[in-house]
């Protein structure tokens, strides 16, 4: 194996594990927990489940209402969370930071609120082959109900988006372009800026779903040039239940609201309501309020470390997965093969052995990794095939994690070859 | 866990029993596992009272054990009445496997019996309740 070209590792994530209490549940294999489905949702370190315990015991009372001390602790302990997120993500403003429940619920309010008031029968959506379910469906939904036409962008065979297909799929103009960062089943890193600078002359807006990308690189809205973004709390340490919809001020003040209720009003009579300004006017009902808490102390987490040094340290592993998996006979590697354009998310197939199989077998072991089609599926019909087994790493991650995943491979063709 | 992967399993995945589409057949029905989207369809051929199983098969790739479930249920069609069919309880399909099959790998254990129900019914059948099929403690 090339070590030569990899780059330095530059902190030691097994010794994070002691931050992650999850990691001291005994596991039934006996062997301590290899956890490498991160993608799907992230463990918590013992700061974001103190925060919320902190939160319900000591600084707990609703938001934006009490004309009382705790009450108003409450407030500005949730207001603090938005501003840590503004600040996270590269937003210039924390009033453009709306919390919603996750990444899903995000596009959703984009799709509902601005698609219904802009988009058109006749209009064009314009999404991609690589998307998640989440980033997919409310666009048909949104296509069905207005009778807008909508597009995906083909991928390649090593699974980068066709940036040829994109450009004559954009020179019909499309309203909305609709793509992710970083593929969840492919794991390929997107070159956002580019594809919004095209969009952008093309006359369209661009939202992001960031889920993949803000819990594990420096993701800033306004290097990007985005106009939507979407992210989950719960894949960046945070706790399930958060997400924010980040969206510039002038859109989400054009923007009708999407539920509406309690909080989110300006005045309420029998015979007519205004709105909140935002992003209150998006957000009713009582929020999240101990999973802000606990969202801020995930972001002050990863702060702690460093972006830079997360993404550092995932591409040495990506590099080194990439290596040794590619290096086993009968393990196909799915996505491009640069660590420019590759998360640390890598999807595979052994041959012979479904995926299902697979994870079970790998259970055995102790390895935790997702099988499925990743919500994914016009993925897996691209590549014609059912499922894929994928192993996703993330800050308390190191490469006896890769050894394990290396020696669960083995293991589990020798299982197949044998009887 | 490697027990789930016991030789009689992977015999019936290497080699399943079965396996294949009937032409003529009188039954036809496709079905999907949503967890991984595995497709399995099975034809039926009737005898010519039209009342019982002549013959039977199924199709499609899958996992493991989707496979030998498939491959052990269609092994005990022949002969069967439509009516027994529909009673076939989907508890004793998971148990034929004679591995602990948790919550996490049901569907895969169930997708034939599915199969099987639409086939007969002429259309989508429902999943069984988890609760009802777990019952026992089959579960590992």
């Amino acid at each position: 194996m090339a070590i030569e070209h990899l780059l330095p590792q530059v902190f030691d994530g097994s010794a994070l594990r002691a931050d992650f209490p999850v990691f001291d549940r005994p596991h039934r294999s006996g062997r301590p927990l290899c956890f490498l489905d991160s993608a799907a949702s992230a463990p918590k370190p013992r700061a974001v489940i103190e925060a919320i315990s902190d939160s319900y015991g000591h600084h707990y009372a609703n938001v934006h209402r009490g004309i009382y001390e705790l009450s108003e602790d409450a407030t500005a302990r949730f207001e603090s969370a938005r501003t840590s997120l503004a600040r996270f993500i590269g937003a210039p403003s924390a009033r453009e930071v709306v919390f919603v429940r996750n990444a899903t619920e995000a596009i959703n309010l984009v799709a509902y609120s601005w698609g219904r008031t802009n988009v058109a029968a006749g209009d064009l959506i314009l999404s991609t082959e690589m998307e998640h379910h989440a980033n997919l469906v409310p666009w048909q939904q949104l296509a069905a109900d207005t009778g807008a036409a909508l597009e995906f962008v083909a991928i390649t065979d090593d699974g980068r988006l066709d940036l040829d297909d994109l450009g004559r799929r954009l020179a019909r103009r499309p309203k909305l372009v609709a793509i992710g960062q970083v593929s969840n089943s492919l794991g390929t890193i997107n070159p956002v800026a580019e594809i919004t600078r095209l969009a952008h002359d093309a006359g369209a807006l661009v939202i992001l779903d960031a889920a993949q990308s803000v819990p594990h690189m420096p993701v800033s809205v306004t290097e990007l040039g985005v106009d939507f973004l979407a992210l989950s709390g719960h894949k960046m340490l945070g706790p399930s239940g958060i997400g924010a919809l980040w969206a510039h001020r002038e859109l989400l003040e054009a923007m009708p609201p999407f539920m509406t209720g309690g909080s989110m009003i300006s005045k309420v009579a029998l015979d007519g309501t205004t709105w909140a300004e935002v992003p209150l006017k998006f957000e009713a009902g009582t929020p999240a309020i101990a999973e802000a808490a606990g969202l801020a102390a995930a972001i002050g987490y990863l702060e702690g470390i460093g972006m830079e040094n997360v993404r550092a340290h995932e591409r040495f592993l990506f590099e080194r997965a990439w290596d040794t998996l590619g290096a086993i006979d009968g393990v196909r590697l799915l996505g491009p093969a640069s660590p420019d354009e590759h998360a640390a998310v890598v999807s595979f197939v052994i041959d012979g052995v479904h995926p299902h199989d697979v994870a079970t077998i790998f259970d055995g072991h102790g390895v935790a990794v997702r099988a499925g089609h990743h919500c994914a599926q016009p993925v897996m019909a691209r590549y014609d095939l059912p499922a894929t087994t994928r192993a996703s790493f993330y800050v308390y991650n190191d490469v006896d994690d890769i050894e394990r995943l290396a020696d669960a491979i083995h293991a589990t063709q020798r299982l197949f070859r044998s009887a | 866990m490697d027990n789930l992967y016991r030789d009689f399993i992977l015999e019936h995945y290497r080699e399943p029993h079965n396996k294949g589409v009937l032409d003529p057949h009188d039954l036809h029905f496709a079905d999907s596992n949503p967890t991984c989207g595995d497709e399995m369809s099975m034809t039926l051929l009737l005898d010519e009272g039209r009342q019982h199983v002549a013959d039977v098969a199924f199709d499609g790739r899958g996992c493991a054990i989707s496979q030998a479930s498939a491959s052990i249920l269609t092994d005990e069609l022949r002969g069967k009445s439509l009516d027994e069919l529909r009673g076939i309880d989907p508890k004793e399909v998971v148990e034929n496997l004679g591995v602990p099959i948790g919550p996490a790998r049901l569907k895969c254990a169930l997708l034939s019996y599915k199969v099987l129900q639409g086939a007969v019914i002429g259309a989508e059948a429902r999943w069984p309740d988890e609760a009802d099929v777990l019952a026992g403690g089959s579960a590992p």
